[in-house]
């Protein structure tokens, strides 16, 4: 090959690792050309969809399926009765309890599935489901998670022993029969001392409200059983394919060898798409006795009101601070609203999640965090919705709590978060609750935060403002929100990481072409991310062979890796990981063959960009593409033919994103409309692989966060209705509602990540609510606002306003 | 989200909807754009076993403007009634008001007809219309016959139209002096959370008429002629803004929902109906 390309043209062809490459996913998406699950169409292919119930808690006294049976098209209707004899009318969840498939004997939530209906076409099935009679005896509804550990009523008969008794749930005792489990971290007298004595003491209860991540595709699934060979096909909008394959092998009894899982173009998860849900179930046993292969997919009041939820964290905290304001000690304790059965996703010793890095980015050296799981008459679910377990409800509390301690001490917000940041020199700082950050430079993002957006003109603005508005001058506050968070993504190593005893690993498998291309399949699954972008990046700089040559393939479990699939920002932490890994076996391996092609020693050789060169004499050199066919195609003494690896990824620790936002909020006092003026956000996720889809996460995160924090709720009436079942009350903002994003960022790689990189998918959403929320509540601060629950709506902001007289 | 079964006409004249309507009583609709209708048929909250397509219909569309007033005929798109030089001239407050509802797609099948027949207290245009002191017309198979829009609605999805009747055109008298469409919502997409309809008559500094209309605070549009009468002869000041807002409150019901409480809904359509008729004088 001659050699006119300089090494920057070089570097520039690779399109590797900081190349603002273009998504390759999008010249599908944008031209109609995606292949989602409800674009499979099989031959013979039947619909199953759900009876479900409109009370929240009843007894079933009958189910009469003879009138649905005479719809033409309708094939069979499964009640619980027909699943019983195969022990698939309950099944396990990923948090250690068990969830009814369809209802046995009574229903916990509004929404529950009771029978499955399969028929030829979903019109057939729709018809079907309107004439399934079904007789309820209603019960009483709890859906307030302390009146349920208050109450006689017993929700979940099933976890009550004989004479009353309290059986140990997964996660050890329970207190009460509506109780799930309490879990602790930290250290619970030495904090209530730091407490007792402490110069300020803050105190404040707060409400994260239940919400949904609603992804644009909603749930389904194509369930295929072919009774000749005994396989069992399974498409669906999962996650986590390759944990789906195993869960269904162990409650199925199909060996794991005849199942294939593939998860599709997926349309957003979110963590909605990580759990099993009774559709899966359903599809394939409805598949298995009729032969056929048999489509399930949710309609969006279905996902809305019956898939996984987020958040629904009752939380009180107390921090102590000396009268300097640096922060002694923290407190906090979670009533955790899981529904009528515990099917959060979190890793099995961690039933709150990452709750315990609710310490957030401060150096607090005494705290004690303690959460209560209860069972009530709604939903199951409590995933986390863009973010990594339970994180968004923890940066929420601290950077709430952070805020009301600068009031207590008459404090700026900014300089108190200033004065207790972790410094760059403590890491990797163990923190009081149990982790240890990797990395951070805290002082360096917050300075360059507040210069960007000149944080002391904004402080004289608002303060003119506020005369203003008293003097009648005006009748709009504005509010600066803040919000500094430190994730902790990458779950996760394996001793302490596990999801139903499977460990959180990732992998990846690449097969080098002969001519110099290359496909490489991992264990996670995109749904959304540009995956296939962002890994064979990762790839072109490790392997030297350009990002476009390189295919990336997920999602199949009969060619991918085993892995646990993407969620909570692992897949560049995880997978990204064991993808820099195998490569560099690959290169290792490349560069004994590029030795014995130049006629030097292995080590006379070393890497450069595309290539391995001769030490000191660069214009002997063979490509990484001569190479890959020199691998297959010549006889080298001791080393095998081909050029492929594989790697799997056991994460030494969690990574640590962080990030600095402000927000700029005008509010119109009179009507509770919020106008966000500005969004900044910085964020430090580490090395940047592709920046344009750092920008494009950061974007969407940030969008989600606006919508969480100003309106968007799973809400329930006393009867256990859900309120928002439609997305004409369910918030999903629009282009109108979003403001112009400015993002920045700083680098601080991680030390143990072989490149550094950290995740950024979630950030956005877990910093970016705080933010939202604490602008609002800023706002209202110089009138004696302490703190009010969001979704901040307009009426919630008006009522606000209204309570603190402002409208008088 | 699927409807039950329905069959599906598509007349080509009125005759053969009258008697399809006819035929099947209150089995039977007409559709317009469907984008009020569809949504409740497949949500299971009304069956329409006969569904009667009006696209087809001649004698239903066009915007005529003449000295005597402003006809729309029923299947007129709000799309259209945006895109209408000529009527965005001569009655401002119709662009005004449609460029507030739902959103380009919604707007381009939706129908000035559809939405106002369609009895929905959340529907923009029944208020705008009896600010506007519309006339809807109406063909029904004893003939054709007019009912003023302020006399039109009953309750919640009841009107003054006959089952075996059409809604064919919406005649406005040419409207004078300023105007205002003022809505509050949630987000694109999203009916009213209070919204005012106001148009005003400047001469000098004195008001010499106003005509007010709320939306989506009680089960039908609210024409308050009191919320009128106490700015007409003043020169809408604070004092007649306030008396103005007074009556319009005395007049509106409100429920909770989503939207908020009864208090909120209250306060926010004062405020509202202030911006509103501030924006109309100023245009007057
Ligand atoms: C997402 C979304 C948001 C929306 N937001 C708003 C909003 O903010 N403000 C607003 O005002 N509307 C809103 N709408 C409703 C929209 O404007 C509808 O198009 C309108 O209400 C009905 O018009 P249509 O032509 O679609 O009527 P259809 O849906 O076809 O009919 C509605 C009803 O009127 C009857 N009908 C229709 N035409 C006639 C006729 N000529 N004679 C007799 N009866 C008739 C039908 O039988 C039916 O009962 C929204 C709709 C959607 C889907």
């Amino acid at each position: 090959m001659k050699d006119e390309v300089t090494r920057e043209e070089r570097i520039d062809n690779l399109k590797g690792m900081g190349c603002s490459r273009k998504r390759v996913e999008d010249a599908r998406f944008t031209q109609g050309k995606g292949n989602y699950v409800d674009d499979i169409k099989l031959d013979g292919m039947l619909f199953g969809d759900f009876v479900r119930t409109p009370y929240a808690h009843a007894r079933i006294v009958s189910i009469n399926t003879e009138e649905a049976m005479k719809v033409p098209g309708v094939l069979a209707v499964l009640t619980a009765a027909d699943l019983e004899p195969l022990g698939l009318h309950w099944m396990p969840t990923l948090a250690g309890d068990k969830q009814m498939v369809l209802a046995d004997g009574k229903v916990l939530f509004q929404g529950q599935e009771v029978a499955f209906v399969v028929a030829e076409d979903r019109y057939a099935a729709a018809d079907g489901i309107e004439l399934v009679e079904v007789e309820y005896e209603e019960l009483p509804v709890i859906v307030d998670p302390f009146e349920a550990l208050q109450s006689d009523v017993v929700l979940r008969e099933d976890l009550v022993g004989d004479g009353g008794t309290l059986p140990d749930g997964a996660h050890g005792p329970r207190k009460h029969h509506n109780h799930i489990f309490t879990w602790e971290a930290g250290d619970k007298d030495p904090t209530a001392e730091v407490i007792a004595e402490a110069d300020v003491v803050a105190e404040e209860s707060m409400y994260y409200h239940r919400t949904h991540p609603c992804p644009l595709e909603t749930c389904g699934c194509v369930a295929s059983m072919d009774k000749v060979n005994g396989k069992l096909t399974l498409w669906g909008t999962f996650q986590a394919p390759h944990a789906i394959r195993t869960v269904v092998s162990l409650i199925s009894g199909i060996e794991e060898h005849n199942i294939r899982v593939i998860s599709p173009d997926i349309g957003g998860g979110f963590g909605n798409k990580v759990g099993a849900y009774p559709g899966y179930v359903c599809s394939v046993v409805a598949s298995i006795v009729t032969g056929k292969p048999v489509k399930w997919i949710e309609d969006r009041m279905d996902n809305l009101m019956t898939t996984a939820f987020a958040r629904d964290y009752h939380m009180t905290g107390k921090i102590a601070a000396t009268k300097e304001g640096k922060i002694t000690a923290l407190q906090c304790h979670v009533t955790a609203d899981h529904g009528g059965f515990d099917a959060c996703a979190d890793p099995t010793k961690f039933p709150a999640g990452f709750m315990n890095i609710c310490t957030g980015s401060y150096d607090i050296p005494t705290a004690y965090l303690e959460v209560d799981g209860v069972y009530t008459n709604k939903a199951p679910g409590g995933v986390s919705y863009r973010c990594s377990f339970r994180v968004t409800e923890a940066v929420y509390f601290i950077e709430r709590m952070i805020e009301v301690l600068a009031i207590e001490l008459n404090m700026d917000a900014a300089e108190l978060r200033r004065i207790n940041f972790i410094k760059k020199e403590q890491f990797p700082y163990k923190a009081a609750l149990g982790w240890e950050y990797d990395s951070g430079d805290y002082h360096t993002a917050w300075d360059k935060a507040l210069k960007a957006v000149d944080y002391d003109g904004l402080r004289a603005e608002q303060a003119q403002r506020v005369a203003d508005f008293k003097a009648g001058k005006t009748r709009s506050l504005m509010g600066i929100g803040l919000s500094f968070f430190t994730e902790i993504v990458g779950a996760g190593p394996v001793k302490n990481c596990d999801i139903l005893g499977l460990g959180m690993f990732d992998s990846c498998e690449i097969r080098i072409h002969p001519t110099g291309s290359a496909i490489a399949r991992l264990g996670t699954i995109s749904q959304g991310q540009g995956h296939a972008t962002t890994f064979a990046q990762i790839l072109a700089s490790e392997i030297g062979l350009p990002a476009d040559s390189i295919t990336i393939e997920e999602g199949d479990t009969d060619t991918a890796p085993y892995g646990l699939g993407t969620y909570g920002s692992r897949s560049t932490p995880v997978a990204g990981a064991a993808t820099a890994m195998a490569g560099r076996k690959i290169r290792a391996k490349a560069q004994m063959i590029a030795a014995y092609l130049l006629e030097v020693h292995d080590n006379d050789v070393e890497f450069d960009v595309d290539r391995f060169v001769v030490k000191g004499a660069p214009e002997q050199f063979k490509t990484m593409k001569e190479i890959a066919f020199a691998a297959y195609n010549q006889a080298i003494p001791g080393i095998e033919p081909g050029l492929e690896a594989v790697s799997y990824y056991d994460p030494p620790n969690m990574t640590y994103p962080f990030g600095a936002y402000v927000c700029v909020m005008d509010i119109d006092v009179d009507t509770g409309v919020p106008d966000i003026r500005r969004f900044y956000a910085l964020d430090d996720c580490g090395t940047r692989i592709n920046p344009m889809i750092i920008e494009g996460q950061v974007h969407g995160g940030l969008t989600e966060a606006l919508a969480v924090s100003l309106g968007q709720e799973i809400a329930y009436d006393d009867m256990g209705n859900v309120k928002t079942g439609t997305l004409m009350d369910f918030f999903l903002p629009t282009a109108w509602e979003v403001p112009n994003y400015e993002t920045d960022h700083t680098v601080t790689p991680s030390p143990h990540h072989p490149i550094g990189a950290k995740g950024v998918g979630e950030s956005p959403h877990v910093g970016g609510v705080p933010c939202f929320s604490n602008a609002v509540q800023d706002a209202f601060r110089p009138f004696g606002n302490r703190h009010t629950n969001m979704p901040h709506d307009h009426w919630r902001i008006w009522k606000t306003a209204h309570d603190l007289g402002l409208h008088d | 989200m699927i409807p039950a079964a329905f069959a599906y006409y598509r007349p080509t004249d009125m005759a053969g909807v009258i008697s399809l309507l006819q035929e099947h009583g209150d089995d039977a609709r007409v559709m317009a754009g469907g984008h009020s209708l569809i949504p409740m048929m497949k949500l299971r909250m009304a069956d329409v076993p006969h569904l009667i397509d009006l696209q087809a219909v001649g004698g239903l569309s066009g915007i005529a403007i003449g000295s005597g007033g402003i006809r729309i005929g029923a299947m007129v798109t709000q799309s259209e009634i945006i895109a209408d030089d000529a009527l965005s001239t001569a009655a401002p407050i119709l662009r005004e008001a449609a460029l507030q509802i739902a959103d380009p797609q919604v707007r381009n099948m939706g129908t000035v007809g559809g939405n106002v027949a369609n009895g929905d207290p959340g529907n923009d245009m029944p208020g705008l219309m009896q600010c506007l002191d519309a006339t809807f017309s109406l063909i029904g198979p004893d003939g054709v016959r007019d009912v003023p829009a302020r006399d039109f609605y009953e309750a919640a999805y009841m009107t003054a139209r006959g089952d075996e009747e059409v809604l064919t055109a919406v005649t406005i008298p040419l409207p004078a002096g300023g105007y205002a469409y003022e809505k509050q919502k949630r987000k694109i997409g999203d009916y009213a959370t209070a919204a005012a309809a106001v148009q005003i008559v400047k001469d000098g500094d004195i008001c010499t008429a106003a005509s007010i209309a709320m939306t989506n605070l009680s089960d039908t549009p609210i024409f308050s002629e009191a919320a009128g009468a106490a700015l007409i002869g003043t020169s809408v000041d604070d004092a007649a803004l306030q008396a103005a807002t007074d009556a319009m409150q005395g007049d509106i019901d409100p429920s909770e929902d989503n939207r908020g409480p009864v208090a909120f809904k209250k306060h926010v359509a004062g405020v509202i109906l202030r911006r509103a008729i501030a924006r109309a004088w100023s245009r007057a």
